[in-house]
């Protein structure tokens, strides 16, 4: 694999290239993403069956859930990732300030994503009495509707809290000048996570709010 | 990656696209339009958006052969996983 990694030249490699000019950690985080990817699949094809299975289990979409407020809220997300790749554009570009304050700046949309969605979670449970245990729709069968909707949303507000938190570390280590053009790998790997749970959000807003 | 620093993607005509299909979604899914035309279009441009993000934000149009083979590796795994569960069904 060595020669793999010696005929590549890539800028901002890391040193230690696992295969194909592909730097370690880096290939570490995608091979997480694919265990994401089964993981939200799971998920998201349990919900896709239960409801189809079970249709007058589930809420018409905007009847419960509050639509407009959530696309504010995706629409927030989406300004994050292009706010995270302007930060890794300005590392490649070897501009610290910029790099500072794109990540500052990813950093306040997530956490407002966060926020929106604990201000969601208490509006409905305290207007609409939808909690995870609620069974709104459900004479019998169970509570289907609240508790695949508080699964796939809390277990994607989850990851959004972790990244929010490993921005932060990545913040702090870009103040003390860890990164430079020749060194992205901490702020790269982070932006994956980042677009990754961006992508997620873009399908669960789909399936959960709109079908 | 290998994404030169001098030729990054159009970040912020990525971003218009992404708000435009965002919106976009929100007003065919409340538009009474027929289910199956309604969940279609949805499907559609949720796909759209997902490769545009995967390909641009998380520069996978730019990335050696491996990241593709990875990155692709889900999907037929995610087919079993979905016939398995189908069958439940």
């Amino acid at each position: 694999m060595e020669s793999h990694a010696a005929a590549v030249d890539l800028p901002g490699r890391q040193p230690e290239i696992a295969l194909e000019g592909v730097y370690t950690k880096k290939l570490g985080m995608w091979i997480f993403l694919l265990s994401e990817v089964m993981f939200f699949t799971s998920l998201i094809g349990a919900y896709v069956i239960l409801r189809f299975a079970n249709p007058e289990h589930f809420a018409l979409p905007g009847e419960v859930l509050n639509v407009p407020l959530t696309a504010i809220n995706t629409f927030v997300l989406i300004c994050s990732s292009v706010s995270m790749v302007k930060a890794f554009a300005a590392l490649q570009n070897g501009d610290q300030k910029g790099l500072q304050l794109w990540l500052l700046v990813t950093i306040a949309l997530g956490s407002a994503f966060v926020g929106v969605q604990i201000y969601e979670y208490v509006q409905l449970a305290a207007h609409e009495g939808f909690v995870p245990s609620a069974d709104l729709y459900a004479a019998e069968g169970g509570p289907l509707y609240g508790s695949t909707f508080y699964v796939m949303t809390g277990f994607h507000g989850t990851h959004v809290t972790l990244g929010v938190l490993a921005l932060i570390f990545v913040l702090i280590q870009a103040r003390k000048g860890a990164y430079t053009p020749e060194n992205v790998g901490g702020v790269e790997i982070v932006g994956l996570y980042w677009h990754f749970v961006d992508l997620v959000w873009i399908v669960l807003f789909t399936i959960v709010y709109l079908i | 990656m290998s994404l030169d620093k001098h030729t990054h993607p159009p970040y912020m005509t990525i971003w218009a696209v992404l708000a435009v299909l965002m919106f976009g979604k929100v007003a065919v899914g409340l538009s009474g339009l027929p289910k199956a035309l309604a969940v279609g279009m949805l499907v559609v441009i949720s796909l759209l958006s997902a490769a545009l993000v995967a390909l641009y934000y998380m520069h996978l149009r730019f990335e050696t052969k491996l990241l593709w083979v990875l990155a692709f590796l889900p999907f037929p795994l995610v087919a079993i996983l979905i016939l398995t569960v189908i069958q439940e069904w």
